[in-house]
């Protein structure tokens, strides 16, 4: 079991790493935006 | 498709769910190898997933390179960079069960092999993109991709063609797998395809912002540096 819960939680750690790199990308680009407007 | 993503998020969210809830406990427990074959459910849709990415990688890479629409160029990016995002969950998954059932976590046959070589492929390719700011660099990537796409058919027919320490197809190929294990393994797919859409689609989104914001910064310091 333990090797099964390995595999399943390694999993969302890749996906949930990826959203958070997208997420990031996404406040910086918004924080240009904001800059742009002034 | 604005007003569609949170409806399209909605239903990934349930779908993940309910595919996560079949492949622990609904799916039936493998005979031989137990509780451990359940990472199957994750194993193999990932792969499919990436395989299928790399595809619409292929298609945009051509299309960039024959009509140099930077929309196509875009969705190349995008379906790589999400591809390689699913095939890393394919390679991190497999020596997790190749572990208990094998006793090794790793061996250099014709699928794994193949696999790791495919996934560096599209690494390079990302960190071209990344780290050349040329001009040609799209161009350059989408040949890339082109040659990239190459490795997908014969990662997946490896298998076929070759004696490898990797398990036969489970579907095609003379593999017999358990109804209810092909179910729940499609249903893993259609999940995990969704998840793909999401994530691909808000990628794109962000790389067009990111582009208008570099147009309009370049604008910026034209200006500033007239006057």
């Amino acid at each position: 079991m333990t090797y099964l819960y390995a595999a399943y939680i390694a999993t969302w750690v890749i996906h949930g790493t990826y959203l958070a790199i997208l997420v990031r990308k996404y406040s910086k680009i918004r924080r240009e935006m904001e800059s742009l407007k002034k | 498709m604005k007003r569609g993503f949170p409806i399209l998020a909605i239903v990934t969210a349930v779908l993940l769910s309910f595919a996560l809830y079949e492949a622990l406990i609904g799916a039936p427990t493998e005979r031989s190898m137990g509780d451990v074959q359940r990472i199957f459910y994750y194993h193999v849709p990932s792969a499919w997933t990436a395989f299928l990415l790399f595809f619409v990688n292929f298609g945009a890479s051509i299309a960039y390179l024959v009509k140099r629409r930077p929309a196509a160029d875009i969705v190349a990016l995008t379906s790589a960079e999400v591809g390689v995002v699913f095939l890393t969950v394919n390679l991190v998954t497999g020596p997790i069960w190749a572990r208990p059932v094998w006793g090794i976590w790793w061996t250099w046959d014709w699928r794994l092999t193949s696999t790791l070589v495919m996934w560096l492929i599209y690494v390079s390719y990302l960190l071209l993109r990344r780290f050349s700011s040329g001009g040609q660099a799209p161009l350059l990537a989408a040949a890339l991709g082109v040659l990239g796409a190459l490795c997908v058919p014969f990662v997946y027919f490896s298998i076929w063609f070759f004696r490898t320490q990797h398990p036969s197809p489970v579907i095609g190929g003379g593999g017999s797998l358990d109804p209810r294990m092909a179910h729940v393994l499609l249903i893993n797919w259609a999940a995990f395809l969704c998840l793909a859409w999401l994530v691909c689609w808000t990628r794109y989104q962000l790389e067009v912002a990111k582009r208008q914001v570099e147009e309009a910064q370049s604008l910026e310091s034209l200006l500033e540096g007239s006057r």
